[in-house]
């Protein structure tokens, strides 16, 4: 599946966006969060306060239990200040 | 059905407001808002607006057909800009059409609380001197405001 960053997160990964693959037993959005954060240094700092991060499957928001089973894109994103 | 628009342009309100209502017979309220950016006290030289593509356009959408459902709506438009803008400069509009004045304006203030708190967008501030003062952050009280419409 593809991951997309946004705003602060994409710039402490330092990326817009990759394919990941992350192994079966990592079922649920949460889950996909710490597996990230797990990754580097990079991807600890942007998730440091992993409830503070929002995600999107599909564009769309989604909790943190959904099941990332299917995704095709999984976006990361800081609280939105759009308006 | 509401109008969509994300763009880096600007936009004419005036125009946007002939457009819902032209022709339009049974309208009797038209409420619009436009969103400029400040300048913060002449600290704020430029916002820079970053938006996540496809899912901005698909988000306020959704946001829209929430207001639709809930009030005899007769016309929306609703476009929000992204990029480089300065003090003074355009940011959003929301154009609300509807029989009466209240369901517009209550619509229209629907609609604005809910794009702060759904819409994908990140404002990042560029001081006047120069310096970037980072990214915007979410208010607490944006939250607030859009939590009032779930009991409403």
């Amino acid at each position: 599946m593809k991951a997309v960053y946004f705003a602060w997160v994409r710039e402490r990964i330092g990326k817009n966006e990759e394919e990941i693959a992350p192994p079966a037993e990592v079922a649920t959005v949460g889950e996909l969060v710490a597996w990230l954060a797990g990754r580097g240094e990079n991807y600890a700092y942007a998730f440091d306060k992993p409830q503070v991060i929002r995600v999107a499957i599909d564009r769309a928001h989604v909790a943190r239990d959904a099941r990332i089973a299917g995704a095709k894109e999984i976006a990361f994103f800081p609280p939105m200040t759009g308006g | 059905m509401g109008a969509v628009r994300v763009q880096a342009e600007d936009f004419d309100p005036a125009a946007e407001g002939r457009a819902l209502t032209a022709g339009r017979r049974e309208i009797g309220a038209l409420a619009s808002f436009v969103g400029l950016c400040r300048d913060e006290g002449g600290r704020l030289a430029a916002l820079e607006i970053e938006h996540y593509p496809g899912m901005a356009e698909a988000e306020i959408a959704r946001v829209v057909a929430d207001a639709e459902a809930r009030w005899p709506l007769l016309g929306v438009t609703v476009i929000h800009r992204h990029g480089r803008l300065q003090p003074g400069d355009q940011i959003v509009y929301v154009g609300v059409a509807s029989a009466h004045r209240g369901e517009a304006f209550a619509a229209a203030e629907m609609l604005m609380d809910f794009l702060k708190t759904r819409a994908p967008f990140w404002k990042r501030a560029r001081r006047i001197d120069g310096a970037v003062e980072g990214w915007v952050e979410a208010k607490a009280d944006d939250d607030a405001q859009a939590k009032r419409w779930d009991s409403a």
